[in-house]
């Protein structure tokens, strides 16, 4: 069981959240100009990440807000929590999700 | 808002239409209630209306004068003339009110809150079905707890006056502590079957004697 630190209520059973996949997937800025090989990637394909990944949770038993993660896929450790349009900490990569999932209030 | 009620309610035969969710389980309830140990009872039918207002803004200073107030963080009840506002989330509130404050028995809580909020951002949802109320009281009610709810309920940690969303016996549910040695529940009402039967459960041991 994880032990997961939601930003409004302080740490939760992980059977209190669900997993909202890979974080800052940007929305494409054109989406009508994307063949289908390219829309397919973008709804569907996502990194296999052997360590550090950055993804989203929603605390969805408790304040139902999304927040983003930064876990290690191997030893399962919580390096971060970050809001959600945020940068993940540690990348110097821009963060272009504007886009929370359906239903999602941030 | 709550004192008009007392002259219409019973009026319209709405009271004695309906039936609470865990009203199968009251001779339950009561066979497994231990006096002085551990007790509970449902207390149905409360008024409770959803909020989701900015605290900060116009339409939120609004509302949180009809309740008295709006928690400004995880855990916290606001509390006046019976009227309690417990957070949900940052822009959620869930206000808990008597039966009689709802515009059925002559209340007009919830009418309130709508004329509040006005044009303003957010909603009121008149959720008076949605959830009922299990009141677990005693001195054994936090172990009974504690067998199926992982939060640390110790009256060190958890404080009177602390209503928290959580898991009791992987069901999702309100728990308000709402005195030293009570416990206010509050299941959606398709799981109050189910957890109603697993606190009776939990409360079984206590009617043996202890085993030193
Ligand atoms: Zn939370």
């Amino acid at each position: 069981m994880l032990l997961i630190s939601c930003p409004n209520c302080g740490p939760r059973d992980e059977t209190e959240f669900h997993y909202g996949g890979q974080a800052h997937v940007a929305y494409p800025e054109d989406p009508y100009a994307l063949n289908d090989r390219e829309w397919a990637e973008y709804l569907f394909y996502r990194d296999n990440t052997k360590g550090a990944y950055a993804e989203r949770w929603v605390h969805s038993t408790g304040c139902r807000q999304w927040f983003n993660m930064l876990r290690d896929t191997v030893t399962y450790e919580i390096q971060a929590i970050y809001p959600m349009g945020a940068t993940a900490p540690g990348s110097a990569a821009p963060t272009t999700n504007a886009q929370a999932p359906e239903g999602a209030s941030k | 808002m709550v004192e008009t009620a007392a002259a219409t309610a019973n009026t319209n035969g709405v009271r004695e239409a309906r039936r609470s969710p865990a009203a199968h389980l009251a001779g339950i309830f009561e066979a497994a209630s231990l006096e002085g140990i551990v007790e509970i009872r449902e207390i149905p039918f409360q008024t409770m209306a959803g909020i989701r207002v900015r605290r900060d803004s116009d339409e939120g200073r609004r509302v949180a004068s009809v309740t008295g107030g709006l928690p400004a963080a995880c855990g916290e009840v606001v509390e006046r003339d019976g009227v309690a506002t417990l957070w949900l989330g940052p822009a959620e509130f869930l206000v808990v009110a008597p039966e009689n404050a709802h515009e059925s028995l002559g209340g007009d809580l919830v009418p309130a809150l709508v004329e509040a909020l006005g044009d303003g951002q957010g909603q009121v949802v008149d959720l008076s079905a949605n959830r009922t109320v299990f009141e677990l009281s005693g001195v054994r009610a936090r172990d009974v707890l504690e067998k199926g709810c992982s939060l640390d309920l110790h009256p060190r940690v958890l404080k009177a006056g602390t209503a928290l969303s959580t898991e009791i016996g992987h069901i999702p549910v309100i728990l308000w502590k709402s005195g030293e040695d009570t416990f206010k529940v509050l299941p959606r009402a398709s799981f109050t079957d189910f957890l109603g039967r697993w606190l009776v459960d939990g409360m079984r041991e206590f009617a043996s004697p202890e085993v030193p």
